[in-house]
């Protein structure tokens, strides 16, 4: 079946990474990604005003366009994306009457009717099962100690949560079968300071140390995230870190599909740790 | 006695001049978040999980208490409600199902539309290579 791909403007700059590893796992596993044509922004940060619906066209305005594709799920690899896009279909199913002044107003666009299902590219690896990935996997990762990042948006509010907002696990189930192992990690929901990075990136510094050193505490080689905003925070942070606190020593930061294309003998990105 | 009851009333009439109730605003925040600030009984757990809450000058179920109260001046004024980044750890984890994370949303839109001023300018944004979604997630959260 072939499944409408949203990437968003991350994923073609600062994140490229995360695309070009997750459409290389996907074309490994063959799930078929068809990338939108003409897609727009999500409107990245989800308006939680009950009574302005003007914030939410841009998110509409991309299902709209999935489903008169003939598309029954749009997939993201942006946390972002995906928590954005979620909302918003939840904010219009739930009240046709929203729905149809949104519609009116994208006169040029054609109807939407609430039959597109949005899915993190997770929840898609999940559906196709543990013993397809292990089956995969071409190189032996054993020896790799990985924390694993959720951040906020993959998992609250619970209405979109692709999992378990206080203990997660598809993250976990995924790096097992690919023989690396997770560690625990309590501090893998906890907030990394999200957009504040460009206006106080000191907040953000003081986040991402209780963050990283949780990991590094519970025996951590590495860090895999699935969200660009988090992957920058964590990883381009560290320097404002070791500003505040010498001592600390630097974590490497990877995206859980780097991660799958190295076990699947695709790429050599973790060679350097 | 006297001098006790004169300095108890003079208590009394600050605490009064601090809280001045504004209840059209906080009808204002529960329109525009959906959510009903009574709800609350200030079990605290907001405060507790909020990853923000060192950084924060008032407290998460500080500012619930105001909104009950109807006291907005000291909310105009606070860092908290900028420094909230809508992470959901407060609503997931609310014993009452109110969500906090929407009525921060709503005093925030509430001061933009009555202000109609920014909270931050691009220029004090940092001067580097950032992620779009930083960049436009901090403008949409953070001006009118």
């Amino acid at each position: 079946m072939e499944i409408a791909y949203f990437p968003g403007c991350t994923l073609k700059t600062t994140a490229k990474k995360l695309e070009d590893s997750a459409l290389a796992v996907a074309d490994a596993l063959d799930i078929n990604l068809k990338e939108l044509p003409n897609w727009t922004c999500c409107g990245t940060v989800y308006s939680l005003a009950e009574d302005d619906l003007m914030r939410q066209v841009a998110p509409i305005r991309t299902l709209a366009r999935t489903e008169a594709l003939g598309y029954s799920t749009l997939t993201t690899l942006c946390s972002v994306c995906y928590n954005t896009l979620a909302q918003a279909n939840l904010f219009v199913k739930a009240d046709s009457i929203r729905l149809e002044k949104i519609n009116n107003f994208m006169d040029e666009e054609p109807d939407y009717k609430g039959n597109v299902e949005v899915k993190h590219f997770l929840t898609i690896l999940q559906e196709l099962g543990t013993e397809k990935l292990k089956s995969a996997v071409k190189k032996d990762l054993s020896g790799l100690k990985v924390a694993c990042y959720y951040g906020c948006l993959l998992l609250r509010p619970q209405s979109v949560g692709i999992d378990d907002c206080e203990q997660p696990y598809i993250l976990e189930n995924i790096m097992q079968a690919l023989g690396t192992k997770p560690v625990f990690f309590p501090y893998q929901v906890e907030c990394c300071g999200s957009y504040h990075t460009a206006v106080k990136p000191e907040i953000v510094a003081r986040r991402v140390y209780r963050i990283l050193e949780n990991a590094r505490e519970n025996g951590a080689n590495l860090v895999v995230t699935s969200c660009p905003l988090c992957y920058f925070n964590l990883k381009n942070r560290q320097k404002e870190i070791k500003k505040l606190y010498p001592g600390f020593k630097p974590m490497p930061i990877f995206y859980f599909t780097e991660i799958m294309t190295d076990a699947f003998g695709l790429t050599k990105t973790l060679e350097n740790i | 006695m006297e001098t006790i009851s004169t300095n108890k009333e003079k208590r009394s009439t600050k605490l009064r001049l601090v809280l001045k109730k504004q209840e059209d605003w906080l009808k204002k925040v529960e329109e525009i978040s959906g959510q009903n600030v009574f709800a609350c009984y200030q079990c605290g757990k907001c405060s507790a999980g909020c990853p923000m809450s060192a950084e924060m000058d008032l407290l998460p179920n500080q500012v619930i208490r105001l909104l009950q109260l109807g006291a907005v001046e000291p909310l105009l004024n606070c860092r908290t409600i900028w420094l909230c980044a809508s992470c959901f750890t407060c609503t997931a984890r609310c014993p009452k199902g109110v969500s906090l994370t929407r009525l921060m949303e709503g005093v925030r839109l509430a001061i933009f539309r009555t202000r109609k001023s920014d909270e931050i300018s691009p220029k004090e944004m940092v001067k580097e290579t950032l992620p779009q979604i930083a960049l436009i997630g901090a403008l949409r959260k953070l001006t009118a």
